[in-house]
């Protein structure tokens, strides 16, 4: 009996917590009769990919596809995520091989901008944009998400470069290897999992991020998925069936990233609030 | 362990040890360096700035870019926007929806991660993996979809509530035909809605962050209190809650300083920056900045006050993280 109440709560919030993703997926795939039907239907009775086949041949205005959108975004995400990982590798070696009078400081002021509200960055960042003549191009995004990632990503990295173990280095500097060598063939091939890891969450901030985006790029060319769809797509009389499938092509790899490092997350987040 | 201790055993350093341990000394701050610029440019500097601007009357794009002077306000931009009575409502809404986002995203989730604790293992697995769902879900596509949910034509909410008996919908409401019905339209119900999709996108963290806690504390504690007949209730209060109480503790203030500043959700909801009446502090500061006429000085002056809230918060937050490092 306890058992039965037990599996039926654990359903209902599985459904609450499914249920919007299902619906874009589902709606995506409906021709749009079903989709504005006076009667919802739980599935496609009649599955199409004529939203997705519509929304990638056709163009969103002259001249500027979704694909296009598609790759600005790709282009800023990628750009991203090897500057940052690149940086956030040599920083978390510093914090995490060596004892140096500023660590302390430095792990201190790594927590600290991490929670620096950044939609209040919003006004300086579009001065320092405009000022370096960076506005309306897309480097102006790559450097700015690259400054949101970097503190968690060297936080989360930190934590790989310490697990790999200092004998196989002390083992490598006997050899005679020098530092260079040290860091290319023994710690990182040792951290690249760590990296990817990582990777993926300066992936997920710059791919999703919404207003630094709007207010950085005026060129529609120029635009990054997150701004396509909210200028296009935002408006009053909505056709659900493109804007579902636009949704889903967007949040996929989203998804299929995340899943990948969730662990991760927590505890970089929740970092040492739970021992053992 | 220091670097410094091992490195005379090197044969770098044996060839010259004076010269190996200077080098040894520079090298993390070198590795530090290129994190230290960007963190300190692009994250530091706007930072400063944001309060340098709130001093100023800056009514025009020309004068960021510096071709035109920047007048000196003092505290102007501040005294303008306290002395507004609209600033009231925007600090109201903003406390009184993170308030209960917190509070109902710390229940929810609490309440979840001990469920997926009690869960049978296959069960907990496929709960675990759709409340993930709803985790990836980028804040934007998440909330697009809760809007076509709750879309006035063809939304699924609209036909519930269409399917509902007209005598009953009418009693209860006042009407029975729901078609057309702006779900968005009244200020309750636009934070309503806003805090479902909110709660929604963030208790999953919440609910796996406590059973993570959960694994972590002996299970012999609980199943001894139930032998001995205590309620669950009571088992929460007087075992669990306290032995998790500095992952609560952290949890309650990363719930704050996200609820503190929603955006992106806000914005897709009320579909830009028009709908004055919900504005919260973050959105408040950019349509202020950003919506002709600019007012960026202004703007600035809001997200330094939404800044000096946070960094209470904050305060809370590292000192506590600082504890637990220590601890561990």
């Amino acid at each position: 009996m306890k058992k039965i109440a037990l599996n039926g709560a654990g359903l209902l919030v599985a459904l609450f917590a499914a249920f919007p993703v299902y619906w874009m997926i589902s709606t995506s795939l409906k021709p749009s009769s079903e989709i504005f039907s006076a009667t919802p239907q739980p599935v496609p009775t009649h599955p199409t990919l004529a939203h997705y086949r519509e929304i990638l041949t056709g163009n969103l205005i002259p001249g500027v596809s979704f694909l296009d959108f598609f790759l600005n975004s790709a282009l800023v995400a990628v750009s991203t995520v090897v500057l940052s990982g690149l940086v956030a590798l040599l920083a978390a070696t510093a914090v995490a091989r060596f004892r140096f009078k500023l660590r302390t400081s430095f792990l201190i002021m790594l927590l600290v901008v991490q929670m620096i509200p950044l939609e209040a960055l919003v006004i300086p960042l579009f001065l320092m944009i405009q000022r370096l003549g960076l506005y309306n191009t897309l480097p102006s995004l790559i450097l700015t998400y690259l400054g949101f990632s970097l503190p968690f990503a060297v936080w989360m990295l930190r934590g790989f470069v310490a697990a790999v173990p200092k004998e196989l280095e002390e083992a490598a500097a006997i050899d005679g290897a020098s530092r260079a060598q040290i860091f290319r063939r023994v710690l990182f091939p040792l951290v690249a999992p760590g990296l990817v890891a990582t990777s993926i969450f300066s992936f997920i901030t710059a791919w999703n991020e919404l207003i630094f985006a709007l207010t950085f790029i005026n060129d529609q060319g120029s635009y990054t998925l997150p701004v396509a769809m909210t200028f296009f797509f935002g408006r009053d009389d909505t056709n659900w069936g493109p804007v579902m499938a636009a949704s889903t092509l967007f949040t996929l790899p989203v998804i299929i990233f995340f899943l990948l490092v969730q662990r991760r997350m927590v505890s970089g987040l929740v970092a040492g609030a739970v021992k053992g | 362990m220091s670097s410094q201790t091992k490195s005379p055993e090197t044969a770098a350093a044996r060839e010259n040890p004076a010269r190996r341990r200077r080098r040894v000394d520079r090298l993390p701050y070198l590795l530090l360096l290129p994190a230290l610029l960007i963190i300190g440019v692009l994250l530091l500097w706007p930072l400063g700035q944001v309060v340098v601007m709130s001093f100023y009357r800056l009514n025009s794009v020309r004068q960021l870019r510096g071709d035109r002077e920047w007048p000196w306000v003092g505290f102007g931009n501040y005294v303008d926007i306290l002395s507004d009575p609209f600033f009231l409502t925007v600090l109201r809404n903003t406390v009184l929806f993170a308030a209960a986002n917190v509070l109902l995203t710390m229940v929810l989730g609490t309440l979840v991660g001990l469920l997926l604790n009690r869960l049978g293992r296959k069960m907990a697995t496929f709960v675990a993996s759709c409340v993930m769902l709803a985790w990836a879900t980028p804040a934007l596509t998440g909330t697009i979809v809760w809007k076509w949910i709750f879309d006035d034509t063809s939304g699924l909410v609209t036909w519930l509530f269409n399917a509902l008996p007209d005598g009953l919908s009418n009693s209860l409401f006042g009407r029975s035909d729901w078609t057309g019905y702006g779900w968005f339209n009244s200020p309750l119900l636009f934070f309503a809605i806003l805090t479902l999709v909110v709660v929604w996108h963030s208790f999953p963290f919440i609910a796996v962050s406590v059973l993570a806690g959960l694994k972590s504390v002996p299970s012999e504690l609980h199943e001894a209190a139930r032998v001995d007949g205590a309620s669950p209730w009571r088992v929460f209060w007087k075992i669990t809650f306290p032995l998790l109480r500095p992952v609560f503790g952290i949890l309650i203030v990363l719930s704050t300083i996200w609820d503190f500043k929603v955006f992106t959700q806000q914005f897709v909801l009320a579909g830009g920056t028009q709908d004055r009446p919900t504005f919260m502090l973050a959105i408040y500061s950019y349509a202020e900045a950003f919506s002709p006429p600019p007012k960026y000085g202004l703007g600035a002056a809001i997200a330094v006050i939404l800044t000096l809230i946070l960094l209470v918060v904050t305060g809370f937050y590292v000192r506590m993280v600082l504890r637990q490092e220590d601890e561990s």
